[in-house]
């Protein structure tokens, strides 16, 4: 075979075994088929277009040419992969460099921008609230689950009068968590009392849950004598360092590097707990985002990294705020485990936050969960989305994608709740919301001291 | 002739002038040589009561000393971490000497180059209970750790009602003009720190001033930026006392006592003001230096107690004049004693333009621009 001895540059044996490993010589032999069977041709290099090109004009039987080939395979990826793991001459196929070995290639592909399929989501109810078969799930109890479903018709029904409150001007502001409610209370759910809440603040159900009560979240809206925070702040900026809740601060995304240097306080106190930290899907495109993730990565930190991706961020919908595949894939980026889950799903995100709550605390990493929802309300009382998104959009995730409904459906098709338990506590927990807002409106001047 | 004896003339200045830059050049040289400022170090003249105890002391320069003040802190609070980019090796300025090496790397460690991270993650820390030391590389890189210095550190306690506090974070920074530093490692940001209540300012000028109050610093409740002049770090050579010893914050100190000017300083600028002083003396002027030593909250007391007495006052700093913190005195000063001054509130500080590197003789607080100005300021 005097004609190989045309090809330059390396020695024979070198060029055999890198054909090989490309693939090429399986390729080669199916030249006849069509030109995107192999990916070892993809994008056309000089030697192996040459070559290809030369055999290509030869006269006789391309297969005799190939007396010494090994391969019949046309998938040279996988060809690669076996070939390399059995070499021993491990200097030739990879190259060192400061953050470890990577194997080389000699075609210059880029990795695409997208991947061929989304990140699928995680779900265990169906639209309905129906168990979908041969489901991966954490069951929870008859007890849990109504304490779990009480307090999401809770946050409703508080959301819905301390809105109105705000709309009779009684408080200055308020922002509801609509169409989240699953998101709130099925995640707190899923933690101990000793976890670390860093919110955003659209996160109050996670308060309701460990027993902040409405009166204690009225208090703060008007900002009175008994606020916990002095009437320093507006209202929706809860703290309460009892339930291991930080105070809510408004810029945006400030609480997730402080949450990396929290789990690492854990961390080295040894303490079986982890932190959680909520972020919108705005919050993902500041800086602090970055510098969090980073953080939490390479100090090992245990925090979980709650993402509510609900779509927009006052008028910004997601297409104008990231070109990502959503934040889930932004987690390999950094290192870090992540999960999509459906935020709608209360049993959804009640096993995937406990799932990531034992990685955290067991494994001492972080966890990032991207949580898919809808955010049905305005941003806040200062806000019209009727002014940048259709109502007919807020109204189907309203009533078809709702998430207090499919658990309720979930809750009651198990026999753990009937309509008239539902009557009872919606009105219950509408007249005690409304007995804390006639609470105390005298303002005490604390302005100066701490004390 | 004339022109000739003209010529000759300049041809004198010129070389007059240039000695004198390069006198101050030599003093701001810090490749290696240890030139001692004996004077600035003396307490002698101070009217102030010392806290630091007589015991034994060793003469160290700037770095040594903050490099102590880490080492009492992490051996006298097994919940102290000092971290930043690069503290594990020692550090760019040697500051975090061995510190790793004796109390390990879960307590001194380098952090990924995020000062926004760095901060965020010390507030977080700091929230815990712990004694959070952050160091930023140069304060010139600070700000994009302004948000979490501002609107999170400094507001921590308040907004929360005081159930959450960072009060054991504080933050280390060289800071300063060093000779050859231009526009990215010569900054003085104290200003933009000042305006924020919350948070504390404290700037040393010496190496035993440094120990002492690094550590009130990292043991103060609140949290702290404490910004270090590079230019000192080597230069600057004291007699620091070896054991564990606070100065306190918010006292300003008297370091050298007159009767016709007061001069208001802090950090590195100090030993030139110091230089001032002495060749203003040959003239007759009598001048009363203070450190300020803390920028906020600041102690108005000694300095309008000083003022009354003298009823001039110039502050000198390096950081730009426009919106620096000699704005924020000299209108204090004003509000206090108006009646009582003779002149015009001076300030000598840096002019209006990005740090300059070739230019930055011109553009510095010199002695020669101070020197003028007291004597423009007793002579109003």
């Amino acid at each position: 075979m005097a004609n190989w001895v045309r090809i330059s540059s390396r020695s024979i044996g070198n060029h055999i075994r890198k054909r090989m490993n490309q693939g090429f010589i399986g390729s080669a032999v199916d030249i006849n088929k069509s030109s995107g069977s192999s990916s070892a041709l993809h994008g056309g290099r000089t030697v192996c277009d040459r070559n290809r090109r030369y055999l290509n004009s030869l006269p006789w039987n391309r297969a005799t040419l190939f007396w010494f080939q090994r391969f019949k395979s046309t998938v040279a990826e996988k060809q690669q992969d076996s070939f390399l793991s059995s070499d021993t001459d491990d200097d030739q196929l990879s190259l060192d460099f400061p953050g470890g070995k990577v194997s080389y290639t000699s075609d210059m592909n880029f990795i695409s921008e997208s991947s061929q399929t989304r990140v699928p989501c995680y779900r265990v109810l169906d639209d309905d609230g129906e168990l979908i078969k041969d489901t991966d799930f954490q069951q929870v109890s008859k007890e849990a689950a109504v304490k779990m479903y009480s307090k999401m018709v809770n946050l409703q029904i508080m959301d819905t009068i301390f809105y109105e409150a705000q709309r009779q001007g009684r408080i200055s502001f308020y922002l509801t968590s609509a169409g989240e409610e699953a998101i709130n209370i099925a995640s707190a759910a899923a933690l101990t009392e000793q976890d670390i809440i860093l919110p955003q603040y659209r996160e109050p159900g996670v308060l309701l849950w460990r027993g902040f009560t409405l009166q204690e979240f009225a208090d703060q809206c008007f900002g009175n004598k008994a606020d916990y925070g002095k009437g320093r702040q507006m209202p929706i900026h809860y703290g309460s360092k009892k339930h291991n809740f930080f105070t809510i601060s408004s810029p945006i995304a400030t609480q997730l590097p402080q949450a990396a240097g929290i789990a690492y306080s854990l961390k080295m106190d040894n303490k079986k707990a982890c932190v959680v930290s909520y972020i919108g899907d705005g919050g993902t495109s500041e800086g602090d985002f970055h510098a969090g993730l980073n953080f939490a990565a390479v100090m090992e930190a245990p925090v979980i990294f709650f993402c509510r991706n609900n779509g927009w961020a006052i008028s910004t919908n997601v297409w104008e705020q990231f070109r990502s595949d959503g934040i889930v894939v932004k987690g390999r980026a950094y290192g870090i485990r992540s999960i999509r889950v459906d935020g709608n799903d209360a049993l959804a995100v009640y096993t995937a936050v406990s799932a990531a709550r034992e990685m955290a605390v067991n494994e001492q990493r972080p966890i990032l969960i991207e949580a898919l929802t809808y955010r049905v309300g305005h941003h806040s009382t200062s806000d019209d989305s009727t002014k940048y998104r259709q109502s007919d959009e807020i109204v189907y995730w309203k009533n078809a994608r709702n998430p207090v409904n499919r658990f309720r459906n979930w809750v009651q098709s198990n026999g753990w709740w009937s309509d008239q338990q539902e009557t009872q506590l919606r009105s219950s927990v509408r007249k005690q919301v409304i007995i804390s807002l006639i609470g105390l409106d005298i303002h005490n001047l604390h302005f100066f001291s701490d004390t | 002739m004339f022109r000739v004896k003209y010529v000759f003339l300049q041809f004198v200045c010129l070389l007059q002038e240039k000695k004198e830059r390069e006198r101050e050049m030599a003093l701001r040289n810090i490749m290696g040589k240890r030139v001692g400022i004996g004077l600035m170090g003396s307490r002698a003249l101070s009217t102030a009561t010392c806290d630091v105890e007589s015991g034994s002391a060793k003469s160290i320069n700037l770095y040594s000393a903050i490099n102590q003040a880490l080492h009492v802190a992490l051996e006298t609070d097994p919940r102290a971490f000092v971290f930043g980019e690069d503290v594990s090796f020692g550090g760019v300025f040697r500051c975090t000497t061995g510190l790793a090496d004796r109390f390990g790397k879960a307590r001194v460690f380098n952090t990924p180059l995020c000062e926004q991270g760095i901060v965020g993650f010390g507030i977080g820390l700091a929230a815990m209970g712990n004694r959070a030391i952050a160091e930023i590389q140069f304060a010139d890189y600070i700000y994009p750790a302004f948000d979490q210095i501002v609107n999170e550190a400094a507001k921590f306690r308040y907004r929360s009602g005081n159930q959450f506090n960072c009060g054991g974070l504080t933050i280390r920074a060289p800071y300063g003009a060093v000779g050859h530093g231009g526009h990215y490692h010569s900054q003085s940001p104290e200003a933009f720190f000042c305006h924020v209540p919350g948070i504390k300012v404290v700037i040393p000028r010496s190496p035993r001033q440094a120990k002492g109050l690094l550590l009130s610093c990292i043991r103060d409740p609140n949290p702290v930026v404490f910004f270090e002049p590079k230019w000192l770090y080597r230069l600057a050579v004291e007699e620091v006392p070896e054991h564990d010893y606070m100065l306190p914050l918010s006292e300003a100190e008297v370091i050298r006592q007159g009767s016709d000017i007061t001069l208001v300083g802090w950090g590195a600028q100090l030993s030139i003001m110091e230089q001032a002083c002495i060749e203003a003396e040959k003239d007759g002027i009598s001048c009363e230096l203070i450190d300020l030593k803390t920028l906020i909250p600041w102690d108005k007391e000694t300095v309008e107690a000083s003022v009354r007495k003298t009823g001039r006052v110039l502050i000198s700093h390096e950081a730009p004049v426009t919106g620096g913190f000699g704005a924020e005195i000299s209108a204090s000063i004003v509000e206090c004693c108006f009646l009582r001054l003779e002149a015009p509130v001076a300030r000598v500080c840096g002019l209006d333009t990005p740090f300059p590197l070739v230019f930055e003789p011109f553009y510095m607080p010199t002695k020669n621009k101070i020197l003028d100005a007291i004597k423009a300021t007793v002579n109003y």
